[in-house]
């Protein structure tokens, strides 16, 4: 057993789950997204996009890709939410919790495309 | 460039992620704890000023407890996570100076710089592997000539000193070994530009590689290899390597030359150094008895040269298993050995001994037994030159000067070479009318070396005027264009048409597209004729002594002026 394969599987698949878990509910009813499921997503998603650095493979090159792509989505996502909290005023109307979770939505579908490559690589290890 | 990029990113992981957490560990603790608002209510602070707070208080910047000043709660999580993210902060940051001093990081770092200076490059580039005594010799050389050169060398100490040189322009230079084929491939080996591979390392089995390396990957490159050894030279003509320079060799045949063709020697040193310097007085070694201290490379390469010119030589040796049967066994530092060989009697002494310092003694005592010697000496290491001026030795051979020496023409002027070699199959009556015409052209400096191509790409003025059925000759080039009677202070060396070389071709002689001429002049006499090279109007002045008027209206008016003159009535 590889302590880093093990830390790296769980942050990949950590960030999975948390954002699915955010994304679950009604697309525009604030109480079915808790904001600071949200922060975790993001700071899980950060955490796992910097354990891909500096991998030279293919496989550990679109892993990386992946994960930029769900950072540029749930950062996207928090910069809704702020915005409208704190600087339009509008608050957690249905229009903005449904966009915040939409940009998530498309975090959860990258992440879902880190750990499917992850399974695969994963099962082309042959030892 | 990759390297370098992704060395970064492997390093920077831990402190990343550590930062990442201090971050998110605080936010998270701000927007847990609750506070109280200015009206005593209970408060949670939000992500978004959660963040805000963290991030100055991260920094150490402090703008103060916002919104709402801090309840006890609240300010012990800040206390403790100050220590938190000014730690992580500080780890971080000296990671980044660790990565920065690191020397595999620099070692990526140089090579990324030295690939993007090589792949800047848009003029043609000669690259020169090792950058020794030799090397740099040469790159200086070629630099003041204003050839673009590219260096290589493992010694990172040797690339300190080629910075610091001001060579006027940029040298890309890199630290790796010149075996590697990785190095020589980013040093722009396969580049069309690449026009020459130049090997001066001290390792002969290193300028080998070098030289297979690059007749391999590029074969149409041109590549001049020194070489210490008979075995590493017959090496290195096996597979084709354009010039094989061994320098003791060189000084032999120089020395020889010397003695047989003095005009042909002189004409060889005063077109191969600097143009404007002061013309150098001939060297005259004669002939009869010469001792030879030092039976080694060099000892063997003159005393070789010496007797195919009919002189009598006599070695002094220290080691006999290196010693000929009829030399004389002892040190050549001595009076005695010196006696024994019979230095009274002789014409001259040719000294190459284990250092400089002995080379010197050995000299010097041969001196004070006869002071008619015409003395001949190896100078191994160039901060010595001092020592060997003050000795007034008639005749210093420093190995790196004379590779030098062969380099450069065979990579500035080709055509130099081409010609060095015909004078010397040639008689000394013709080097010497040539070495007059030389000396009066050039008023005692010596003179610049230049070849050029007839072309529309070298010479678009002559050939538009080939073109339009007017003879060019060769002495209409060196015509002033201000005034056609008067001659440009240059020669016309040789003329190339196919493989047929005329030195000192006639004025009259006239030219077509493809040939090529080889001048020297007068330092900076080179620019004057390339006026009547590209200047399609210079040209037909200095050719028919018409001067063509500039604009439309005054050409018109003297084709009017013309008509007027050849019917005889307006």
């Amino acid at each position: 057993m590889n302590i880093e394969k093990v830390l790296f599987g769980f942050f990949v698949l950590l960030a999975l789950t948390l954002n699915f878990g955010f994304v679950m509910g009604d697309i525009d009813d604030p109480d079915h997204h808790h904001v600071y499921e949200l922060f975790a997503a993001l700071v899980v998603s950060l955490v796992a996009t910097v354990l891909k650095f500096g991998d030279r493979s293919h496989i550990g090159a679109v892993l990386l890709a992946t994960s930029l792509v769900a950072d540029l989505h749930l950062l996207a996502a928090a910069a809704v939410w702020g915005t409208a909290n704190h600087i339009t005023g509008t608050g957690s109307d249905p229009g903005t919790v449904a966009s915040v979770v939409s940009l998530a939505g498309g975090a959860l579908l990258a992440n879902l495309a880190s750990v499917v490559l992850l399974v695969i690589e994963t099962a082309n290890l042959r030892r | 460039m990759e390297d370098v990029i992704y060395l970064f990113l492997r390093r920077m992981r831990a402190p990343l992620i550590v930062l990442i957490a201090a971050y998110s560990v605080s936010v998270g603790g701000l927007v847990l704890i609750p506070g109280v608002d200015d009206q005593g209510n209970r408060w949670y602070m939000d992500f978004f000023h959660a963040f805000y707070f963290v991030s100055f208080m991260g920094s150490t910047i402090g703008f103060g407890e916002i919104p709402y000043p801090f309840t006890a709660a609240q300010r012990l999580w800040v206390a403790i996570c100050i220590f938190f993210t000014v730690l992580a902060w500080l780890y971080a940051i000296g990671r980044i100076f660790a990565l920065v001093q690191d020397p595999a990081f620099r070692q990526a770092m140089r090579e990324a710089r030295f690939i993007l200076a090589v792949r800047a490059i848009r003029t043609p580039f000669h690259i020169v592997c090792g950058y020794g005594e030799t090397g740099s010799l040469l790159v200086r050389a070629m630099a003041r000539r204003g050839f673009q050169c590219v260096v290589i060398d493992r010694e990172q100490d040797h690339l300190n000193a080629l910075a610091l040189e001001s060579l006027g322009s940029d040298v890309p230079a890199f630290c790796g070994d010149v075996g590697d084929t990785q190095t020589l491939l980013e040093a722009g080996l396969r580049k069309s530009l690449c026009q020459t591979v130049v090997a001066v390392t001290d390792s002969d089995d290193a300028n080998v590689k070098v030289a297979i390396t690059a007749k391999l990957l590029h074969p149409s490159v041109k590549v001049i290899c020194r070489s210490g050894s008979q075995s590493a030279s017959d090496n290195l003509a096996s597979f084709n390597t354009d010039h094989i320079i061994n320098a003791y060799d060189a000084f032999g045949e120089h020395l020889a030359m010397a003695m047989r063709t003095p005009s042909v020697h002189l004409l060889h040193a005063w077109l191969i150094s600097l143009p404007g310097k002061k013309l150098r007085p001939p060297v005259t070694p004669p002939y009869g008895k010469w001792i030879i201290c030092g039976h080694g490379r060099f000892g063997r390469a003159v005393r070789q040269y010496l007797e195919q010119e009919g002189n009598q030589t006599i070695v002094i040796e220290q080691r006999p298993e290196w010693a000929p049967s009829d030399a004389v066994i002892g040190p050549a530092t001595e009076a005695g050995p010196l006696l024994q060989a019979g230095v009274r009697d002789a014409v001259g002494i040719v000294v190459g001994i284990d250092s400089d310092t002995n080379t010197l003694s050995s000299v010097m005592t041969a001196r004070a037994l006869n002071p008619r010697l015409y003395t001949v000496a190896r100078q191994q290491r160039r901060a010595n030159t001092a020592l060997f001026q003050a000795a007034k030795i008639d005749l210093v051979m420093e190995p790196s000067r004379i590779i030098v020496w062969r380099m450069l023409p065979l990579i500035t002027t080709p055509m130099l070479t081409r010609f060095l070699r015909l004078l010397r199959t040639g008689d000394e009556r013709r080097a010497q009318m040539i070495l007059e015409r030389v000396r009066t052209v050039c008023r005692g400096m010596t003179p610049q070396t230049w070849s050029v191509d007839i072309g529309i790409d070298a010479t678009p003025a002559v050939q538009a005027l080939l073109d339009s059925g007017q003879p060019v000759s060769v002495g209409d080039l060196l015509r002033e264009r201000l005034d056609r009677d008067e001659r440009l202070p240059a020669l016309a060396l040789m003329h190339t048409r196919g493989a047929e070389n005329v030195l000192m071709p006639d004025p009259e002689r006239s030219l077509q597209a493809g040939d090529r001429l080889l001048f020297c002049g007068r330092d900076g006499t080179r620019h004057d004729m390339e006026w009547v090279l590209y200047n399609r109007k210079a040209l037909e002045y200095v050719v028919t002594g018409i001067d063509i008027p500039d604009g439309a209206v005054w050409r018109w008016l003297r084709r009017r002026r013309a008509a007027t003159a050849a019917t005889g009535h307006p």
